[in-house]
């Protein structure tokens, strides 16, 4: 097996003029208007094309695409619970392996994918991800995160910010809310030693779609981390999806990288970050928190993205080498 | 040509997976089923079966990797026991409503509290109404059998459910006996390779397991009773094959001594031996005594049990879990509910026996005919005891 930086040298990017036509997720489902984790889906599903399976987790993505009779998914897909998509992949892609190898059915390149939310990738579906991870399945895993249990009425998970306001973290005289920082779901899959983690937004559309075919061109499993925003739970106005998913990077909240066999690599340097106070106010579910919850964040905002230029050998005042969508 | 040979019952079972060459195999180690996934992982080592050996984190992933496996296509086995049946039990439901022939070996085990590695049935209750397909195994012979059987009933067109063979764990799964290995040749021609009615195949692109909205939720469970009812047939039909080819004819009833007999022992599983064993001792003493074994539990055989026990007086039904429900045990409240229609319903109690790897000896065996017995004759209210209890 060549190792993942030559199997990427076969990697062509996307053009934003040129993008494919092709949409394996069909227009008609049933996603909230401004959904960011319908767009992020869509973004994926054009990168890959047709010859991909889909494994879905439950979650909105599920209940939105699949509802009996009718069904978004012009690919072969697949639910069977929540917690269990990766494990589910696992299956399926040993399946394709095996019966490719005894001559059972034609080889062909086929993309194997599994999605899940927050809820079924960081908190219940983490022990399933991890073993799936760690035997080295050929597939791609995208965490479509949201930031909380969407699908059941807005309940935090441990992908949930520090200070959001969810339906079982709400805030309160002796509470701020989320009083956990969000789990670094990215950074847990990298520790697996996979050849292939990256983060995404849909604001980053270009960027989102090379990465997924980057991650469809490496043997061995990838992770993809994608910054879902969800209107209804974040209280937000559906026009401001996309401004969020771009507020949430300026802002260094959520920084694009790429982790290649160890070799982490920021996507993009945010050199004049915005405050995170611009991002926050977007929100309602941040609304009750004071200037000097928002400075704390700032400051461990702040104090991560020095973190991980360190992780990326880099320094603040460099350059990056590369630009997004390289 | 089959070879007749000492082999433990779990190294058998193995051999009866890797002659069904199957192709993908998910393993969680759970005791006693251990020794099934082992050699099997043994045979995938050294090339003697062409599979995919995918050791799982957990008995979850294990039915999860199945289910993927079965709809993209291959030909899947999984084996566990006890808690990881439990474990499973969430994704148990799901594979017979997906439609997905996977076949599973059941290490018969005890549930915790208190953690108990022994044999008794409490994981197969557990499971009975998952909607699989669900057969029990009475010797290491029979074992080796029900699992060719297992895969050509789940992979036929009419049936696509998946089948679970139990076996009583140690009692069964450890023992070494003298049992026919079936060669590759003559297992080819009883089990046609699998071909999967609807896969995932981006040539052909299909939803597996989309939403139930209340309109269709309904229905989709009454296809899915249906498919299992309709399963009987083939089920039955795949037995006749099966002796056909290789002379050893299977029932989903067995009967012993039943001719002429006014009470009999109901069992499940490797127990049946020793009720034989007391049958010849009570009928030596010219008891009116005989055994009704069943080999098939899901789905339910009606028809063929209410024939064996037809005209008894007595029955004593001897179940190997305690149903926690203040009714006694689940084959027992099943049977009850088999012939509350007859007209003349022979008079039932029910005997919690051997739970958690506790012998049952022959003598409680003729302890528990001559029970059944006394307790009609006190005219006493059919209920249930559990026996061999220090009190």
């Amino acid at each position: 097996m060549s190792s993942a930086t030559e199997q990427l040298k076969k990697f062509k990017t996307f053009s934003p003029k040129k993008l494919p036509l092709e949409e394996p997720l069909a227009p008609g489902h049933r996603a909230c208007q401004g959904c960011g984790e319908v767009l992020a889906l869509r973004q994926v599903m054009k990168a890959l094309g047709n010859e991909v399976i889909v494994v879905s987790a439950t979650g909105c993505m599920e209940i939105i695409s699949s509802a009996y009779p009718q069904s978004a998914w012009r690919v072969p897909w697949l639910h069977v619970a929540f917690e269990n998509a990766a494990a589910v992949a696992s299956g399926v892609e040993s399946a394709y392996k095996v019966m490719v190898r005894k001559g059972k059915i034609p080889k062909k390149k086929v993309t194997f994918l599994a999605i899940a939310g927050d809820g079924g990738t960081a908190d219940i579906g983490l022990q399933s991800l991890s073993g799936a991870l760690e035997r080295g399945h050929d597939f791609i895993y995208v965490c479509l995160d949201n930031e909380a249990y969407m699908n059941t009425g807005i309940q935090r998970s441990s992908s949930t910010p520090y200070g959001a306001m969810t339906t079982t973290s709400p805030p309160g005289k002796k509470s701020i809310g989320q009083h956990t920082w969000k789990k670094n779901m990215a950074a847990i899959a990298a520790a697996h030693d996979i050849p292939y983690v990256a983060t995404a937004s849909p604001a980053y559309y270009v960027d989102l779609m090379n990465k997924v075919k980057k991650a469809s061109l490496i043997e061995g499993p990838a992770y993809l981390h994608i910054f879902s925003p969800c209107p209804t739970g974040w209280r937000c106005a559906p026009h401001d999806s996309i401004q969020t998913a771009r507020l949430v990077v300026q802002t260094r909240i959520f920084p694009l990288y790429e982790v290649i066999e160890g070799r982490w690599k920021l996507s993009r340097k945010i050199s004049k970050p915005k405050p995170v106070s611009k991002y926050l106010k977007l929100q309602q579910r941040f609304r009750h928190l004071t200037e000097k919850d928002i400075a704390f964040i700032q400051a461990r905002v702040d104090k991560e993205y020095e973190e991980l230029l360190a992780r990326c050998g880099l320094q603040e005042g460099k350059e990056v080498p590369g630009k997004i969508g390289t | 040509m089959a070879k007749r040979i000492g082999i433990e019952v779990s190294l058998a079972v193995s051999e009866a997976v890797k002659l069904a060459d199957v192709d993908v195999i998910a393993a969680y180690p759970i005791t006693p089923q251990t020794h099934i996934v082992e050699h099997l992982s043994e045979l995938v080592a050294d090339g003697e079966l062409d599979a995919e050996f995918i050791p799982v984190e957990s008995e979850h992933s294990a039915m999860s990797t199945c289910c993927g496996s079965a709809a993209a296509g291959a030909r899947t086995f999984t084996a566990t026991s006890s808690q990881g049946l439990a474990l499973m039990l969430e994704i148990c439901y799901i594979a017979p409503a997906l439609r997905l022939p996977i076949v599973m070996a059941v290490a018969n085990r005890s549930l915790s509290a208190p953690i108990s590695i022994w044999n008794d049935h409490s994981d197969l209750m557990a499971s009975r109404d998952t909607g699989w397909i669900q057969t029990v195994a009475e010797n290491g012979q029979e074992a080796f059998d029900l699992i060719l059987h297992a895969f050509r009933v789940a992979e036929d067109h009419r049936v696509l459910l998946p089948v679970i063979v139990n076996m009583d764990g140690f009692t069964l799964t450890h023992v070494i006996e003298p049992i026919e290995i079936l060669s590759q040749e003559e297992v080819a021609r009883y089990l046609p390779p699998y071909s999967a009615r609807m896969r995932l195949d981006t040539a052909k692109p299909v939803t597996m397991g989309p939403v139930g909205v209340p309109e269709v939720y309904t229905e989709a469970k009454k296809a899915q009773d249906e498919a299992l009812k309709a399963a009987r047939p083939v089920i039955l039909e795949a037995w006749e094959e099966f002796g056909k080819h290789f002379g050893r004819y299977y029932k989903p009833v067995e009967t012993y001594c039943t001719e002429g007999a006014e009470t009999l022992l109901i069992t499940m599983g490797s127990i049946g031996e020793t009720a034989m064993s007391a049958v010849d001792a009570m009928r030596s003493q010219g008891k009116k005594v005989g055994l009704v074994r069943l080999r098939l539990w899901r789905p339910f055989p009606f028809t063929e049990f209410l024939e064996a026990v037809k005209g008894v007086k007595y029955l004593a039904v001897v179940d190997r879990a305690l149903g926690l429900n203040g009714a006694g045990g689940p084959l027992a409240t099943e049977i009850k509910a088999a012939l509350y229609d007859e007209e003349e319903r022979p008079y039932i109690w029910n005997y919690v026996a051997g739970l958690a790897g506790r012998d049952v000896t022959v003598e409680n065996f003729v302890e528990m005919a001559d029970g059944v017995e006394a307790a009609a004759a006190d005219n006493l209210k059919s209920d249930y005891t559990i026996i061999n209890v220090r009190e």
